[in-house]
């Protein structure tokens, strides 16, 4: 990669401050405009990095806190390659900014696993520029070589053993020119990646100072609940407006295309109100739409041809000259993020600049949707990124800062829009539901020469980005199935859209964690049908030494596969590839007669390359199987009546603390370039807890959640 | 004006007395640690101590209150055990639940000084974590159990 990186002078307050733009290639370092004093809340600063006179380093983080880690994994980055005291980090949030942006995807956005991934070059070429100029200039301050000075915790070491602090030198660095290529250090010498470090948003987390987008607030706001209709494409056709502005508190009662929003001064005000309108509301555009209507359109959609994803050798041939041949069809129902923050959003629209308050996945996003709603430049739109309680991907859609733009306008005062949990449910952007036909054909030795996938599911992208869709295949609705871990040397998958009102979007994992579970449950069946150990299968349909390969060969060396399975117990395997790593996932179940599933014990390997922060890697992983078993065992989103039936968490379980059980976590020792962690922990674990079950039964479970009446026995 | 005791002050309320408490404390005190995510008692993430009691805030009203002694998270010291057990095994990620969380354990601890792993399941069954710290949430209250006995409780 060509580097070109530039200076202008820039020194405020004897301070060093760096700042990388969003250019891909050429990598460039730049300076930014000037960090503020923390009083000037109207601009916030638009660098990475800066190295304070009290030798304090403070590093701002663009990426949203969602619990993963993040704020304290890209710290560890750029603090290692720095050689920085990592006692003097701070970290602060940064709010939507070009620096902050995407180097690949040009958007300031939490997901896709991408927060280290696509940064670590970014992240420890920033850091190592600022170490190379304060070698330099406490180099020059001696009159040495630069060569001759080190750098540790935070000071430049002459060789005689006196030091200068990188604070001390702050001033002078800040006249001296970027490094063109800063050299990066060899793994062997990181001392901060890969190490254990406490996540610095911990203890205000466990205090309650924490504020999340729910507990923003500002003066002379107001809260703003939204009725939305309850079947999709439903619209008020009379409300009681007098019955809500009754009420103590409510302040404005404003329709707003197809929805009314109730504002008020407080938030049980704004619920009542709600409450109070006592809408009636029109049918929705597909009235008759419950969970029976779904079916059957997901299994005619089956039925079509669809857009080929991947024609690979002659799978027709194959199958037709295979001694064996397996034939099942797979079913995934709807399910929601149940993120425990509702969502909401704050905004201050105000006379020339728009401020939003938000636990958004997607800043840029947001930025652009209030500058169009309010007519300003960008740049007049300051996106504040607060904390958020879970996201999972739901958090970078952006319908309610629309409301809570228009609104704001319209009552010229801060709004902030809250849903309630039952908003949440019956407006989420679901995880698609899908249905699947496989075919696949083994030869006599128990080798696969074939396999045959239609997909027939709703696509994320053709609402999000429909340039995505290429010859009618949505990458998302195939993922996991076209870029699968194995050589097959026919392969065939087709896709066939399912176009419905309900709204599907990103999903911790997205395509994986549906199509894994098809793809890893069926290569059980394969095993099986081969009368081939499930591990050993895969094994000798990977390319030996390959990451898939030693990642599952980790995962049955640590988890113990070979070793005996305890009495009444069985075990079962499945393996992912996605976000540029790799993770197999190991279940230990034991099924009574009355179909009861217990999942004593979890194994979980993964190989995301250089584990930057392994204890933030670790608890991904838990979560992950947590989240996992969840799909697997409890969730499904219903509908009736052409819009949600799911209300509340009462009706949609989510995974209890009796039946989460032990999980053990082993990451691969590696060098590569950091993979992604949050989604690539989730897609392998349903297929192993299934795939455990039919080893412990007999019964193989193909549709998600799991139909537990089919191991009921006597 | 109603007015409750919260974390040892007596505060003044100007609200209906059918008020969940959850949104009085949020809104009218301030006390934004006690959370919103259900409503209807489902995930204990709106809960606080009344009279020591873990309860879920969002099925208290205000005139049920006014008697009690209310403890929120603010309320116990930074050294209280539980809070020092949540900090030492990383518990939170996301963190939205755990006060909540963390309010029901101290509430559970003072029955069960020295929970076994199967009282905590069925203690701790009812609480909704979505990014599943379930695992670091049972260690954590292991811990606390610990530092209590050792320091004599």
């Amino acid at each position: 990669m060509k580097t070109d990186i530039t200076r202008r002078s820039f020194l405020k307050q004897s301070s060093l401050v760096i700042a990388v733009t969003a250019f891909s290639s050429p990598l460039r370092l730049f300076n930014a405009s000037p960090v503020r004093a923390a009083s000037q809340l109207s601009f916030k600063p638009h660098a990475f990095l800066e190295i304070a006179t009290d030798d304090t380093v403070t590093v701002w983080v663009g990426q949203t806190n969602l619990g993963q880690g993040t704020h304290t994994g890209i710290p560890m980055v750029i603090a290692d390659e720095l050689d920085a005291d990592w006692k003097l980090i701070q970290v602060k949030p940064a709010p939507a900014g070009e620096p902050f942006k995407d180097p690949l995807w040009h958007a300031q956005f939490t997901g896709g696993s991408t927060s280290i991934r696509h940064r670590w070059d970014l992240l420890r070429t920033v850091g190592a520029a600022a170490r190379q100029i304060l070698k330099q200039a406490a180099a020059q301050e001696w009159g040495i070589p630069v060569e001759t000075c080190i750098t540790k915790n935070g000071r430049v070491i002459h060789p005689d053993g006196k030091a200068l602090s990188y604070g001390r030198l702050a001033a002078a660095a800040g006249k001296l020119a970027i490094p063109e290529k800063p050299a990066l250090k060899d793994p062997k010498d990181y001392t901060i990646i890969g190490t254990q470090r406490n996540r610095v948003d911990i203890p205000d987390k466990v205090m309650g100072r924490t504020v999340y987008g729910m507990d923003f607030t500002l003066p002379d706001m107001c809260i703003a609940v939204v009725a939305r209709g309850p079947a999709y494409g439903a619209i008020p056709e009379s409300h009681d407006k007098n019955a809500a502005m009754a009420l103590k508190g409510v302040v404005a009662v404003l329709p707003l295309e197809n929805r009314i929003a109730v504002c008020a001064k407080n938030s049980y005000a704004a619920i009542k109100g709600r409450d109070a309108l006592n809408i009636k509301w029109s049918n929705g555009s597909l009235p008759d739409m419950d969970d029976a209507y779904l079916d059957r359109v997901y299994s005619e959609h089956l039925k079509k041809q669809g857009a080929s994803a991947k024609n690979e050798g002659d799978v027709k041939t194959a199958l037709g000259k295979a001694a064996t041949t397996l034939e099942q069809s797979y079913k995934i129902n709807y399910i929601s993020h149940a993120q425990v923050e509702p969502i909401n959003c704050t905004a201050s629209v105000e006379k020339e600049q728009c401020r939003i308050w938000a636990p958004t996945q997607g800043a840029t996003t947001f930025q652009m949707v209030a500058a169009k709603l309010t007519g300003l430049p960008v740049e007049k739109v300051e996106v504040n990124i607060l904390p958020a309680g879970g996201g999972f991907g739901l958090r970078g859609e952006a319908s309610h800062v629309t409301d809570a733009v228009l609104l704001s306008m319209v009552v010229k005062r801060p709004v902030k829009v809250m849903y309630t949990r039952e908003d949440d449910f019956a407006n989420d952007y679901f995880r698609p539901a899908s249905q699947c036909r496989i075919k696949a054909g083994l030869d006599k030795d128990g080798r696969l020469v074939g396999w045959s996938h239609k997909v027939a599911a709703p696509s994320v992208w053709s609402r999000i980005g429909p340039q995505m869709v290429k010859n009618g295949v949505c990458p998302d609705a195939v993922s996991g199935i076209w870029d699968m871990p194995y050589s097959i040397p026919n392969q065939l998958v087709n896709y066939v859209m399912v176009n419905l009102p309900i709204p599907v979007g990103f999903w911790r994992s997205v395509g994986f964690s549906v199509n894994v579970f098809t793809v890893e449950s069926f290569m059980d069946e394969l095993a099986h049908a081969a009368g081939k150990d499930p591990v050993q299968f895969r094994l000798a349909h990977m390319e030996k030494g390959s990451r898939p390969y030693n990642i599952l060969s980790l995962l049955a060396e640590k988890g113990g596969w070979n070793r005996p399975v305890p009495n009444g117990r069985a075990r079962g395997v499945a393996v992912n590839s996605c976000f540029e790593s790799f993770a197999a996932h190991m279940a230990e179940v034991s099924v009574n007669k009355k179909g009861a599933i217990t999942v004593h014990k979890m194994v979980c390997a993964i190989d995301c390359g250089t584990a930057v922060y392994p204890d933030a890697i670790r608890a991904q992983a838990e979560g992950g199987v947590v989240m996992g078993m969840s799909t697997a065992f409890h969730e499904r989103v219903r509908f009736e009546n052409g819009g949600v039936k799911t209300v509340n968490y009462d009706d949609y379980s989510v995974l209890s603390m009796s039946e989460v059980p032990e999980i053990e976590v082993h990451i691969a020792k590696s060098n590569l370039k950091a993979g992604g962690v949050g989604e690539p922990v989730v897609p392998s674990v349903a297929p192993a807890v299934g795939n455990a079950v039919f080893k412990a039964t007999g019964v193989r479970l193909r549709v998600l959640p799991f139909k537990r009446d089919m191991l009921i026995k006597g | 004006m109603t007015t409750i005791n919260v974390n040892g002050t007596k505060r003044q309320v100007d609200a209906d007395p059918e008020t969940p408490l959850l949104w009085v404390l949020r809104d009218n005190l301030g006390i934004t640690s006690v959370k919103y995510t259900c409503g209807i008692a489902e995930c204990g993430i709106c809960t606080v101590l009344i009279d020591g009691e873990a309860q879920r805030s969002c099925v208290v009203n205000l005139e049920e209150a006014q008697e009690s002694d209310i403890t929120t998270i603010e309320g116990l010291p930074e050294d209280h055990p539980v809070k020092v057990a949540w900090i030492e095994k990383q518990v939170p990620q996301c963190g939205y639940c755990q006060p909540g969380i963390m309010l029901q354990t101290v509430d559970l601890l003072s029955r069960m000084p020295n929970p076994t792993d199967e009282q905590i399941n069925d203690e701790m069954d009812n609480v909704i974590c979505r990014c599943g710290s379930h695992p670091k949430i049972k260690q954590a209250i292991r811990f606390a159990a610990e530092m209590t006995a050792k320091h004599g409780g």
